[in-house]
């Protein structure tokens, strides 16, 4: 496991990969610009291909500053053939970066949780990376609302 | 399977009792409809299902007008349950006027409620019941929807209890829920521990542990075949409705649960899997559509009533109405562990032609009479139909915020879309009962706050996207919020943010200035520790110091983009 503090294992929902959170000391460019070139930086310009991701979010958040994500990434997991890096960037945050997980074929499964903090609606695009240098990716679209009238 | 004709024949069964006229007398129609007629039934196969949904604390018969407006958007445009009126009527091949128009629709409503009287009432549906079960012994499942425990002023004092202590005497095998939460996680943990049922809830799990809280599924067997039935609740009650009244449940659709759980009951030998669903009919729609292995949905929250069974694929969906109007009767033939025959009927519960049963009418009196005297009390008079149902207008609605904007002095009123709410003829006296029926919640308050222009756009097209949104994975709440004070044009196939314009200032007849500051009534707001009277209260002072109530329609919102 690389780049693991102690800040990032406390912030683990699963206990078999490490995160790095993005900090909060970037400019506030709440852009989907910004969250594309974050990808891009992640995938060295390549573009990922639809699949293999499955993301479990709510589609609308129950309360936008702790919003339940889970992923999991259909990998083998083996010493040749492993995810290696996910990407999690949220489209309309103020920081698109959420954070990136990372994993060894010793995880066994490139599954994590954690709960982030979403200021509006927005896509959340979730990208992985193989070692074999292969990118997927998928997103979803969770909706924060005002609340109320229902029913 | 039967063919599409034969269920015609058996669902349009009260529509054969078409009297050809509004205008016979009660007793005259009362001849016509029997008992028999209503629940006469062609029994079929070795399962019978029998559902309530959406009962919203009435124990008594109702007047309740359906929509006259319920626009379907995307997928859903233009299907049932989106058709309305005499649209219904010519899809479904009732006759105008007839019995089923009446309890199926808002056509001729006031004329026809005088011909017909009130439908529902528990008593009525324990007959009905207790008869089903005799004459199918072993083989029927009674499964309640939820929105069971609250909308009327005994639900709402005993916090449940009324309709609880009635409820268990039909004794159901299963329910789900939605404002059920709203009396809180202490009393809802409280109500379910004495239920000699189970309160099924695949879809809520603790915010701490993510762990479920109720169970997800009952497993019983009925006329030898082995069923699961799997309850989801109202995904968005903390959204919809104050979340800090259940602040360590989570909700949500949760549509990989509910696969891993029909995956789970066929594994452990469920030869038909049923989903007791408070999801909505189009959310329903679209889950049957991605989740296999679902034999029956059992929807509910959109108080939809459809005289035919709905298909996805090889699902059955079943639309069993509100307010106690209602009971479904779906017998299932299952072999192998597959539905080979199914036959449906949507049961009206009409008060004057069933006979009461004579054990829930005791319960029922016994329940009501600590409120007998209050709810009767006489407020004022309805000079014109009251009714809350319908995507924009209810004139009960223009009622409540005629008495906000007078009582509270505000420029504008909100009040909420509920989809509950019964209806209230011409020339008939307004009781207290009936402003409960529109106004029973836990969270009362009528505040009064200054909005800007601005903000109450934000208000109007997040609450249109909660209806109006393509995708009904994103449909989170009831009707679109009934405004006083203040007119609208929506375009519904828009997206968010350019759904509503030409807001208008009715008292000036100025546009809105998005900068400028309103004085806002209104009520149900999910924050806590909001401060005001009852709304209620407020509405009693307005009907009593009006004494006779009369609203003209309503037409100051502009719906385009059908």
């Amino acid at each position: 496991m690389r780049h693991l503090s102690r800040r990032a294992a406390l912030a683990l929902g699963a206990g078999s990969a490490a995160i790095t959170l993005v900090g909060w000391s970037k400019s506030a460019s709440a852009t989907p610009q910004a969250a594309a070139a974050d990808i891009a930086k992640f995938t060295a310009g390549a573009t990922p291909e639809q699949g293999k991701i499955s993301i479990e979010l709510p589609e609308i958040a129950e309360n936008g500053n702790t919003v339940p994500l889970s992923i999991s990434v259909d990998a083998p997991m083996t010493s040749n053939d492993y995810v290696s890096d996910v990407l999690v960037v949220a489209e309309g945050n103020p920081n698109p970066g959420v954070g990136t997980f990372h994993f060894t074929p010793l995880s066994g499964k490139a599954e994590a949780s954690t709960r982030i903090r979403l200021a509006s609606t927005q896509n959340i695009v979730v990208v992985a990376k193989t070692s074999s240098g292969k990118f997927y990716t998928a997103q979803k679209l969770v909706k924060v609302t005002i609340g109320g009238c229902g029913g | 399977m039967i063919t599409r004709r034969e269920m015609l024949q058996v669902s349009a069964a009260t529509a054969a009792l078409a009297t050809g006229a509004g205008g016979l007398s009660r007793a005259f129609a009362q001849q016509r409809l029997t008992q028999d007629d209503l629940t006469r039934f062609d029994a079929l196969g070795n399962v019978t299902l029998l559902h309530v949904t959406d009962i919203h604390g009435q124990l008594m018969p109702v007047h309740f007008r359906e929509p006259s407006v319920n626009l379907g958007v995307g997928e859903a445009r233009g299907l049932p349950p989106h058709v309305t009126g005499a649209d219904f009527l010519q899809r479904f091949g009732i006759p105008a006027k007839s019995a089923a128009a009446y309890a199926m629709t808002d056509q001729d409503f006031t004329a026809l409620a005088a011909t017909y009287g009130k439908i529902g009432g528990l008593d009525r549906l324990a007959t009905v019941v207790r008869q089903v079960r005799a004459e199918r012994d072993g083989k029927v499942l009674l499964l309640d929807g939820g929105d069971t425990w609250q909308g009327s002023l005994g639900a709402n004092s005993s916090r449940g209890q009324d309709m609880v202590d009635c409820m268990a005497l039909l004794k159901p095998d299963a329910m789900t829920g939605h404002w059920e939460f709203t009396y809180g996680e202490a009393r809802m943990q409280e109500l379910i521990k004495s239920l000699d049922y189970p309160f099924l809830a695949l879809n809520i799990r603790d915010t701490e542990w993510n762990e479920p809280v109720f169970d997800a599924v009952k497993m019983v067997e009925k006329g030898g075949v082995k069923i699961a039935v799997l309850g989801q609740a109202f995904p968005y009650t903390p959204v919809a409705n104050p979340r800090w009244m259940m602040p360590k449940w989570s909700f949500g659709i949760r549509e990989e649960e509910v696969r891993a759980q029909v995956d789970k009951a066929r594994k452990s030998g469920a030869q038909l899997v049923v989903l007791l669903s408070h999801n909505g009919f189009d959310v329903d729609r679209k889950l049957a559509s991605r989740v296999d292995g679902i034999d029956v949905i059992l929807t509910g929250h959109t108080h939809d009533a459809l005289p035919e069974v709905v298909t996805v694929g090889k699902t059955l969906l079943i639309a069993s109405g509100s307010h106690g109007k209602f009971v479904s009767r779906l017998d299932l033939d299952v072999q192998d562990g597959a539905v080979k025959g199914y036959r449906y009927k949507l049961i009206p519960l009409f008060a004057d032609v069933i006979k009461p049963d004579a054990a829930m009418a005791a319960a029922i009196a016994k329940a009501r009479a600590p409120y007998a005297k209050e709810l009767s009390r006489v407020v004022g008079h309805a000079d014109s139909l009251l009714y809350r149902r319908g995507n924009f207008n209810g004139t009960f609605d223009d009622l409540i915020c005629a008495a906000l904007l007078k009582e509270r002095d505000a420029e504008i009123a909100l009040s909420p879309g509920f989809r509950w709410g019964t209806s209230v003829l011409p020339g008939a006296p307004i009781t207290v009962e009936d402003i409960h029926n529109a106004t029973a919640i836990t969270y009362p308050q009528v505040y009064r706050l200054p909005m800007t222009g601005e903000r109450l756009k934000e208000v109007l097209e997040d609450v249109a996207d909660n209806l109006f949104n393509p995708d009904p994975y994103y449909q989170q709440g009831g009707d679109m919020v009934r405004c006083g004070g203040l007119g609208y044009s929506i375009d519904v196939s828009k997206p968010i943010g350019q759904r509503i314009s030409g807001m208008t200032h009715l008292k000036t007849g100025k546009a809105i200035d998005g900068a400028r500051e309103y004085a806002v009534a209104g009520w149900a707001s999910v924050n806590e520790g909001t401060q005001g009277p009852n709304i209620w209260d407020v509405v009693e002072r307005h009907v009593a110091a009006e004494k006779t109530v009369r609203l003209t329609p309503n037409a100051s919102v502009k719906i385009s983009g059908i």
